[in-house]
């Protein structure tokens, strides 16, 4: 065994990590504050990757390609929030409704199912010739944006419209009580959320090279994954906390699936595990995540029971 | 203040459990009228608390409030006239936001909401000392969570939010009745002190009939979706229980009991 490649493994899984880590602080707002689980992630990741595709190979400045995709996965979001709550369409038919035309619009966009950008400027290849070694531009990169958008996210949450969001997702009763529409922080919320995860989508088409039809497939469970490992390793005392930790998760995610890669890749195992099984490994991973608190509080139920008798 | 004009509202139209909640309706509020609802199960006491406050539309009818029809505004947009307490003390507050950011979110009540920050320094101030005016010891825990109160301080706290920014209507709506009778007594002291101090217009619905009659100006009793008896003024300080079981006999031909009135003596 390597201990280099090992370390690389930790780089590699990094790098991934911070860039997927922005998908999941989109679907934490979703999710968690907003309290609305938002399947049109898993298309909007591919929007964004796919409009960011497509302008870089038309030319467009890289940064730019990224805020377009941008915009274009927070219309994704209004499309989703609109159908909600004007339509009374329950929240996860409504995901699946955008996701599903999604991608259609997608392969519109790019006019075939992987777009390839080889030798296109992008922002890593912007870094790079700013002298930065390859290997480190994309984390580089990654951390960049990773922390800009925690501080970003974390003052809109102190702000009088993102008390308001992060109330609607906890007792919408109250928040019409005190003369806030729940709807408009919805939809808000939606658009945020699903303009992040594109960001993402942005920044990995121009990290990998390409962006593929099917690249966003499992992103709600990828995000899910980082949120609750972030949740089980970092605190909740505060919204910084909790940022910081589902970008934590988000790259432990990235970690723990480049180890258990080189694990089936260097021992001597029946079944080698590919890169195929992952989405497998990762839904064991959320469902572990979500049974062992349940089986904790079940657990320190039954001592403090007895303890009373 | 308040004008509730022949208002009509059916549940489940239509169907085998439909439900004649309120029937022409009709109930005039002063400036500074402190109400109090009584009346047995499913008079109508929540329902025209919820008419006035918006949560469904009206079959017919009009409510007004200060001289504004707000029959066709939505909950949200008549806030700005109303503050409520719940019965359930969960559904006032936000469980997982903090003391002040609830009542930051309180005293906003209204108002459109910008990217301004969420508190100032000069709100912090406010809130500590109005918290210490309900002697729960808050004052000390502007970042705790609210979901980590008892029932009682969090029922406080939501009485304090819905009348941190004056407001020109208070609905309660047994908002004592999931506490333990002691905590009930502070929380209905501490209301009708707000209530007074303030000259606040409020409509109280218990189903304690001597908190009926000790505290407010005027009572009305409710029963099949409108107000069968209305007493105001020096009458109403002189009424006792048994006269209002005789005069809810009289004028709906049966017995005003159902347990909880029974046992809240």
């Amino acid at each position: 065994m390597n201990i280099i490649s090992w370390l690389w493994d930790i780089q590699g899984g990094a790098t991934l990590g911070v860039i997927w880590a922005i998908m999941a602080l989109g679907l934490y707002l979703t999710y968690r504050v907003l309290n609305y689980a938002d399947l049109t992630v898993d298309g909007s990741l591919t929007l964004g990757g796919a409009i960011s595709a497509v302008c870089v190979a038309a030319g467009v400045q890289p940064i730019l390609a990224i805020l377009i995709a941008t915009v274009g996965g927070m219309m994704a979001g209004s499309v989703t929030g609109f159908l909600h709550t004007k339509f009374k369409i329950p929240d996860l038919l409504a995901g699946i409704l955008t996701q599903f035309a999604l991608y259609s619009i997608n392969l519109r966009i790019m006019g075939k199912a992987n777009f390839g950008l080889l030798n296109e400027v992008t922002l890593f290849s912007q870094i790079k010739d700013l002298g930065i070694p390859s290997k480190w531009a994309g984390l580089l990169i990654g951390v960049v944006f990773a922390v800009v958008l925690i501080i970003g996210v974390y003052c809109f949450f102190g702000t009088e419209i993102g008390c308001a969001l992060r109330a609607t997702g906890n007792n919408p009763h109250m928040v019409k009580a005190m003369g806030a529409n729940t709807k408009v922080y919805i939809v808000l919320g939606l658009v945020v959320g699903n303009g992040l995860v594109a960001m993402s989508g942005a920044l990995l088409a121009q990290y990998q090279g390409y962006a593929d039809i099917n690249m966003g497939v499992g992103t709600i469970v990828i995000g899910l994954a980082a949120i609750m490992i972030g949740e089980v390793l970092f605190s909740k005392k505060t919204y910084f906390h909790r940022l910081a930790g589902v970008v934590i998760g988000s790259v432990v995610y990235r970690i723990i699936i480049a180890f258990v890669l080189r694990i089936s890749l260097t021992a001597d195992t029946v079944i080698k595990i590919t890169a195929d099984d992952m989405k497998l490994i990762t839904a064991i991973i959320v469902v572990i995540a979500l049974v062992v608190p349940g089986l904790k509080d079940a657990a320190l139920a039954k001592t403090s029971a007895k303890e009373g008798e | 203040m308040l004008d509730i004009k022949h208002v009509y509202k059916t549940f489940n139209k239509g169907t085998p459990v439909q439900k004649e909640a309120l029937i022409d309706l009709n109930l005039h509020l002063e400036e500074g009228d402190f109400v109090t609802i009584i009346g047995g199960n499913g008079a109508g006491k929540s329902t025209m608390l919820n008419a006035v406050a918006g949560v469904f539309e009206l079959d017919k009818g009009h409510v007004s409030i200060d001289g504004h029809d707000v029959t066709k505004d939505p909950e949200y947009k008549r806030a700005k006239y109303i503050g409520r307490v719940f019965q359930d003390p969960l559904r006032g507050t936000a469980g997982d936001m903090w003391i002040e950011e609830n009542l930051a979110f309180a005293l906003r009540r209204g108002k459109n909401r910008s990217f301004r920050w969420g508190i100032s320094n000069k709100e912090r101030e406010q809130f500590v000392e109005l918290l210490k005016t309900l002697d729960l010891g808050l004052e000390d825990r502007l970042d705790s969570k609210v979901g980590l109160l008892s029932g009682g301080q969090r029922q406080a706290l939501t009485l304090l939010m819905a009348t941190i920014k004056k407001p020109q209507l208070l609905l309660l709506d047994e908002h004592t009745a999931a506490l333990d009778p002691k905590t009930a007594k502070t929380v209905l002291d501490m209301t009708n002190k707000v209530v007074t101090e303030n000259n606040l217009t409020t409509l109280m619905v218990t189903h304690n009939m001597n908190d009926a009659i000790k505290y407010g100006n005027r009572l009305i009793m409710m029963d099949h979706g409108h107000i069968i008896f209305d007493i105001s003024g020096e009458e109403k300080k002189n009424l006792k229980v048994s006269d209002l079981l005789a005069k809810f006999e009289e004028v709906s031909g049966k017995e005003l009991s159902n347990d909880r009135m029974l046992f809240a003596k």
